[in-house]
């Protein structure tokens, strides 16, 4: 009884640590790449898929948070994290994100070899050059921030195919350019705590005009890619259809914040911007 | 006002109908009423996904007016062209005219009593069409009976815009409260009326 009652504490002091919707989604895009090849889907494989790129995200997912640590308790809207309020140790926060990634990237490169690679890249861009060499330095880390966001879709497909395509290469730019309009916006939102944690962003460098611009411009390419890719694949007239709805919905928002400024229209942008992404990753599995 | 569980639910359920018939589009069709059934679906999928996300506060805002006639319009244009070939390029016309002026109207200050009048003029003639014209030709025989339906969305379609015009004028004949809880299932009925009544056509 005892027993069960520490795993479950540790379980509710761990979950956190992976920034469950966060992953969930980059876990859609794997899903959704793999899908996209419209090959008839193999549910072993399929699996494996999901819980080797569910631990390898989770662990580089982790191990930003345990690197970021200082960062998060300093920041008003993260000081209550697990890491940042003691309730978790660093060391054991180190040791779960180094067995998560492990484990993960292995599994990944039992189940294919180039599919481990493009898993593997992820892993390192996010840990090593968003996180620890980039992310305190410049405001363009988030660009390698986006590439390692669009590593799950590009390894999906891989998995599915069997090597690297212009359609993947597509699905990880649409992920690339979409992540602005989530990240950007986030720290619009969020300027004085990223400003107290000395962490450069594009609205404390270049400015919140330019910040809204940049974001309007990601998301035309965002929605331009991932239309293309749609195209590429074939998917029907009538998903397309939806497709174009949607991404008209984010290009409008994106405009919206750009022309007619105001903390509504970030907001619904950050929010919408996720609902797009999950809901074009479902689409393109059809 | 917050919005309960239940009309985030139902609104939900709008979404995804509306995303189906876009999806379905509507068999056999030209490109001009796919374009304009696809665009009023849409607009009410996207500011259906809006309100879940952000609540009865997006209805606040100014655009909500010039959004919620993009329904009637381009839902009465798909119709026209689908059923009235004679009426098709003076319709798309008007159409196009009628968005602009609220947009214009809207945007500059104008005469108290124009953009009213613009809106009601404008509003009026495409939610009657979409009321009146399913409704006439399903009882004539000239589609399947099915099709009224689309015509009892108009009149739904109808009843929200009204509701929406007294919420932004800030005289509602009934409470704020009142128009907010049941917008959402005024919202979910019109488009099954819609989807069920292209579907049986």
């Amino acid at each position: 009884m005892a027993i069960l009652h520490l795993i479950r504490g540790k379980f509710r002091a761990y979950l956190p640590l992976i920034k469950s919707l966060q992953t969930g989604l980059l876990l859609s895009t794997g899903v959704a790449g793999y899908m996209s090849a419209h090959t008839a889907p193999d549910f072993g494989i399929l699996l494996s898929l999901s819980v080797s790129l569910f631990l390898a995200i989770s662990g580089s997912t982790i191990l930003n948070m345990w690197y970021d640590c200082d960062l998060d308790t300093v920041m008003n809207r993260t000081h209550n994290r697990p890491l940042a309020s003691g309730i978790v140790t660093k060391r054991e926060a180190l040791w779960l994100g180094l067995v998560f990634s492990l484990i993960g990237v292995g599994w990944a490169f039992a189940l294919d070899g180039l599919y481990g690679l493009v898993v593997l890249a992820g892993l390192f861009f996010d840990v090593v050059i968003y996180t620890i060499w980039l992310k305190r330095r410049t405001s363009w880390s988030i660009v390698w921030g986006g590439i390692s966001g669009g590593m799950p879709i590009l390894a999906g497909r891989v998995l599915a195919i069997g090597h690297l395509d212009l359609i993947g290469l597509l699905l990880a730019m649409s992920v690339l350019f979409w992540i602005p309009t989530h990240i950007l916006t986030f720290s619009m939102r969020y300027f004085d705590d990223y400003r107290a944690a000395r962490v450069p962003t594009f609205c404390s460098s270049y400015g919140f005009e330019a910040t809204r611009a940049i974001i309007a411009l990601s998301a035309i390419i965002a929605a331009a890619s991932i239309g293309v890719a749609g195209v590429m694949i074939g998917v029907q007239a009538g998903v397309l259809r939806l497709m174009a709805v949607l991404s008209s919905g984010l290009l409008l928002l994106s405009f919206a914040s750009v022309f007619r400024p105001s903390e509504l229209v970030n907001f619904s942008l950050f929010k919408y911007a996720s609902i797009y992404m999950l809901a074009s990753m479902i689409l393109l599995s059809l | 006002m917050r919005i309960t569980p239940l009309n985030r639910i139902l609104l939900l359920v709008t979404c995804l109908l509306a995303a189906y018939q876009v999806v379905m589009g509507i068999n056999g069709l030209e490109n001009v009423p796919i374009i304009a059934y696809t665009i009023a679906f849409g607009v009410l999928l996207v500011a259906g996904l809006l309100i879940i996300i952000l609540g009865y506060e997006v209805l606040d805002s100014p655009i909500v007016v010039m959004v919620s006639t993009i329904i009637p319009l381009s839902l009465s244009l798909g119709l026209i062209w689908e059923h009235v070939a004679g009426l098709r390029l003076p319709y798309l016309v008007f159409a196009l005219m009628g968005f602009m002026a609220i947009i214009l109207t809207r945007s500059i200050r104008m005469p108290k009593r124009l953009p009213t009048f613009v809106l009601t003029l404008v509003h009026g003639v495409a939610g009657m069409i979409v009321f009146l014209l399913p409704s006439i030709l399903a009882a004539q025989g000239n589609t399947n009976p099915g099709f009224g339906l689309v015509g009892l969305g108009g009149a739904l379609i109808g009843l929200a815009g009204l509701l929406l015009y007294f919420l932004k004028t800030g005289k509602p004949i009934v409470s704020r409260q009142i128009i907010l809880q049941i917008l959402p299932g005024i919202f979910l009925l019109m488009t099954i009326a819609f989807v069920s009544g292209f579907a049986l056509a």
